[in-house]
């Protein structure tokens, strides 16, 4: 593998139904590199659960993916309305998601409780009014 | 069991992917909520839901789920249908509710993974 490979995607914020696309896009590129399954699904899973966030809860951003020897490091960052409290957020089950969201099967409030899961390092970077950066690692 | 079985048993009809009717699923998962999917789905199983829209094919795909089954005789529009097509993500109808539907399919045999 050479030194780093690095993928950007811009998530469009108004079309909920393209959400999903640059994660389906990383998991591809993985798989095509030969990295075993358990590392793809980490890293799919992380990534599509912080993409559509972006798209319900912030009108989109951007994707970094960054692939190292040591490890996977994904970069969202968004100019979205921001995260006020973001232990509260982190809580399994808390959402500020509206009905609407609801009925298409988001807003359990299991989104960033799972990328903490299925990551090895996730920090929050978020400011009110400005925007969120979520950075998570995967080891390999 | 076969994605056949669960077919047959659920009087399911097929929208996407007869040539697959003979894989096996290890285990089987229900629910409208996503992110719940995401937290509990373990791969080869199946994911039965009543939700309709692309993001339940982009959620199997993400966790390598092989089957879909759509309940209360929700039917995919040609948008699910051709991206359930590009992931080789079988997509099965049934007219039977959620409950109905888990409960045939725990009777004859088929466990969740969580
Ligand atoms: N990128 C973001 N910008 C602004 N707020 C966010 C962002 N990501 C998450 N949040 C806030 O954090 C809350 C919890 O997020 P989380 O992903 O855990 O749950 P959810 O998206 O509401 O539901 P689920 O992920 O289960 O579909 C959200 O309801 C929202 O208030
Ligand atoms: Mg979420």
């Amino acid at each position: 593998m050479e030194e780093q490979l690095i993928f950007n995607y811009t998530i469009p914020g108004d079309d909920f139904t393209r959400a999903g696309e640059a994660s389906s896009s990383v998991k591809n590129k993985l798989k095509k590199m030969g990295l075993d399954s358990g590392t793809i699904r980490k890293v799919s899973i992380a990534m599509y659960e912080g993409e559509i966030n972006m798209v319900i809860h912030a009108d989109g951003g951007a994707i970094t993916v960054e692939i190292s020897p040591e490890k996977i490091r994904m970069i969202l960052a968004d100019t979205g309305p921001g995260i006020a409290d973001i232990d509260k957020a982190m809580e399994n089950g808390y959402s500020t998601a509206p009905e609407e969201v609801r009925s298409l099967g988001f807003g359990a409030g299991m989104g960033l409780p799972n990328m903490k899961k299925y990551t090895d390092y996730m920090n929050i970077d978020s400011t009110v009014g400005v925007g969120t950066t979520v950075t998570m690692d995967v080891y390999l | 069991m076969t994605i056949e079985m669960i077919k047959s048993l659920l009087h399911a009809d097929i929208l996407y992917g007869s040539k697959y009717l003979e894989h096996e699923v290890n285990y089987a998962f229900s629910s409208d909520m996503m992110s719940d999917v995401l937290a509990f789905a373990t791969d080869h199983s199946a994911l039965i839901t009543g939700l309709c829209n692309p993001q339940v094919v982009r959620t199997a795909e993400m966790l390598d789920i092989v089957c879909i089954i759509f309940v209360r005789n929700k039917i995919p529009d040609q948008n699910i249908l051709t991206l359930a097509e590009e992931k080789e993500i079988v997509i099965l109808c049934t007219g039977h509710g959620m409950f109905t539907a888990c409960g045939i399919l725990y009777s004859n045999g088929l466990l969740g993974g969580a």
